[in-house]
């Protein structure tokens, strides 16, 4: 008889699939999982705490911090928050821009989800594919504000820039050129074999269980559950566009995939409209007071960030500072069904179905 | 030199022997170097990058100094690692590989041991190396090593079989196991050459060759993504170097080997233009293989392990079989 025993495996912080300072212990039986403990917290900052001294356009940064592959989306929730609270009105040209880079942006941040998600599964050059087709974007937003990752770029009432001249038809350009390589990779990786069998009914889940989860994005949407809260809540000017959520039905990565590119191509037919309704030019900046100050109360507010559900939940008192902000993070949110989807699967499944679920560790952390 | 090794040792011969294995061991270096440059170029170039340019020019100085770098690098031995199998693992993973070089003929005349059971002499060096890979992975007392290395055990064996059986058909069709004569064999138009006769043989053989090589899709002892490096994660400096080295002189060998069993070896493909030396035509064939086991790379994602072991057993095992079967009933009815 061989004595066998389990091995304690330690993933991470420093593993090169967990996507930033990530941990997980696991429990292996031969290549098996048995448990999985994930461990959070390395790029803990402390923001909600550090938010309760500053005021609110000073938060704008310490946003771009949290879900760095997305600032944009992050940016708008705490300025929208904000602006709901106090009943700002937003000039249109300006809500147009952040429609435009928020959906730019979801682009980008589907790239970089595509590209590292083959890395991860050992195709190496969908990776240098998609940043190649991100950087455009990058330029775009560093054109706008100057910064490639870390924007900045939305304030209470408007935003901080205008589009600086001939920015909105480089936008115009981009969306058949972004189409045409969607189509590319489409035609490179989707159909392909190897890949197929590596994520068809990889990390299954149903739409129940995405619900008492409270998954968001698409990890909800892949079990066929309809919410996208640009359409079931719609905010910012997402009603006056059409386009549709893409839905998937088993629930597995593969169909998380399917909807993450399909997502991509959504986003281009919202900015497509969004640039032919663009409107002349105007103010980017509502009528501010100098010191925001929103009345005593507690306000919510959800947007659909490319990870799924990111909230802002903001307690005033009154003052310049809030009394409490709490940001609801959806890779946070969306990891917390990782332990249950790992048992009984092999190592290599671990990294197919962790990247699936398409974390940032800056927004797990906060 | 194939007379030589019939007669008495002499301190003559000895010498001789010696310096065709240094000057076999130069060439090998320098294909290892320059396939390190040409893998990143290639790749590179399907990337979108440029790829290495530079050291040297072109960048072609560059693995010279990627090399200078590992071997002035301090070499580390984990403090609870079993030392004497730490050092001892890359050594003996190279030796093999450098070792079964000794049987691929590049033209007529041109080859260094002319045995009479090469291919079998090549199949059972290789496997060495599979020993050598599990010692690295289990003496460096490291979780992800010793995944990595189990992984490859499991893998080589399992691969080694379909490899072995696919070029049963040509061994059959050739009546030798003399690289040389199945080489010589193949006749002087392209499609006499094994790989279109035998072409069941000759993918089963590719797949089970990629394998071998631990190269995409089938990199799983080293998943970068997953274990990190496998069972090479401890070692550094130039012991790092020669489990790399030996990976590269696995590419020239089944590179040289699918030129010599299948791609008819130094034949042209059409016989007018036989004047073309046949060096030439070996190295364009082996070329191409090399590049085939780079563009791969580029290309493919990986597969999984348990996939891995089904598509090696379910798949090619059988498939590899039935070849050797199909060949049977074919000679039966039609070359006797």
């Amino acid at each position: 008889m061989i004595r066998t025993e389990e091995l304690l495996l330690n993933v991470g912080p420093q593993h090169p699939s967990t996507h930033g300072v990530f941990r997980i212990i696991v429990k292996l039986d031969g290549e098996v999982i048995t448990e999985a403990t994930p461990v959070m917290g390395y790029l803990h900052r402390g923001t909600e705490k550090l938010a309760e001294d500053l005021n609110y356009t000073q938060i704008i940064p310490y946003t771009d911090r949290m879900d760095y592959v997305s600032a944009m989306t992050t940016n708008y929730v705490l300025c929208h928050a904000v602006e709901k609270m106090m009943g700002l009105e937003v000039p249109e040209r300006a809500e147009f821009m952040r429609l435009i880079v928020m959906e730019l942006q979801r682009v980008a941040s589907h790239l970089v989800w595509w590209g590292t998600y083959l890395l991860d599964i050992g195709a190496m050059s969908p990776f240098l594919f998609a940043f190649r087709d991100r950087e455009i974007i990058i330029n775009l937003f560093n054109e706008l504000c100057g910064a490639r990752l870390t924007y900045n770029y939305m304030r209470v009432g408007g935003v901080k820039w205008d589009a600086p001249p001939g920015w909105i038809e480089q936008v115009r350009d981009f969306i058949p050129y972004m189409e045409g390589k969607l189509d590319e990779y489409h035609n490179l990786v989707s159909g392909n074999e190897i890949f197929l069998a590596r994520i068809r009914g990889v990390g299954r889940y149903d739409a129940e269980t995405a619900i008492n989860f409270g998954l968001s994005g698409a990890n909800l949407r892949s079990t066929g559950v309809d919410w996208d809260l640009r359409k079931s809540k719609p905010y910012s000017l997402y009603d006056r566009f059409e386009f549709d959520v893409p839905l998937g039905r088993n629930g597995d990565c593969y169909d998380r995939y399917n909807i993450r590119l399909e997502e991509v191509r959504q986003s281009l037919r919202i900015l497509k409209q969004a640039v032919e309704q663009f409107p002349g030019p105007g103010d980017v900046m509502g009528k501010v007071p100098r010191v925001i100050r929103p009345p005593a109360g507690e306000l919510y507010v959800g947007i659909e960030s490319p990870r799924g559900e990111i909230g802002c939940h903001i307690v005033s008192k009154g003052k310049a500072e809030p009394y409490r902000l709490k940001f609801r993070r959806p890779s946070f949110v969306n990891l917390q069904i990782l332990p249950k989807l790992l048992v009984g699967e092999t190592m290599t499944n671990l990294i197919t179905i962790l990247g699936g679920i398409d974390i940032v560790v800056g927004e797990v952390d906060c | 030199m194939g007379a030589w090794l019939d007669e008495t040792l002499t301190w003559g011969h000895a010498l001789l022997f010696f310096l065709w294995g240094v000057i076999l061991l130069l060439v090998v270096l320098g294909f290892v170097t320059y396939a390190i440059f040409f893998e990143r170029k290639v790749i590179g170039w399907m990337q979108y990058r440029i790829g290495p340019n530079r050291v040297g020019p072109w960048g072609l100085l560059q693995s010279v100094a990627d090399i200078t770098k590992l071997l002035i690098k301090e070499d580390t031995i984990p403090r609870k690692a079993d030392r004497a199998l730490f050092i001892l693992a890359p050594a003996l993973a190279y030796v093999p590989a450098f070792a079964v070089l000794a049987v691929i003929p590049y033209t007529q005349k041109l080859y260094f041991a002319d045995i009479n059971v090469g291919l079998l002499y090549y199949v059972a060096l290789s496997g060495i190396s599979t020993i050598a890979i599990i010692l690295g992975g289990w003496s460096s007392n490291n979780k992800y090593a010793l995944l990595g290395g189990m992984r490859s055990a499991a893998q080589m064996i399992s691969y080694e079989v379909p490899l072995v059986i696919s070029v049963v058909g040509v061994v059959m069709l050739s009546g030798s196991l003399n690289l040389r004569s199945i080489a010589d064999q193949q006749g002087d138009w392209f499609w006499q050459w094994n790989f279109l006769p035998q072409i069941i043989g000759f993918v089963v053989f590719i797949i089970a060759a990629v394998s071998e090589l631990n190269r995409t899709p089938f990199d799983l002892p080293e998943a970068e993504s997953e274990l990190v490096a496998g069972y090479h994660v401890e070692y550094s400096g130039f012991r790092f170097a020669f489990f790399m080295l030996t990976e590269y002189v696995y590419v020239y060998a089944i590179a040289a080997l699918t030129t010599v069993l299948f791609l008819g070896g130094w034949h042209a493909p059409f016989p007018f233009l036989d004047w073309v030396p046949g060096i030439i035509w070996f190295l364009l064939k082996f070329t191409s293989i090399v590049f085939f086991l780079f563009w791969i790379r580029a290309t493919l994602p990986r597969i999984r392990i348990d996939q891995l072991m089904g598509l090696g057993w379910k798949v090619l095992l059988p498939v590899a079989i039935l070849n050797v079967f199909l060949t049977a009933v074919y000679m039966e009815l039609f070359v006797k």
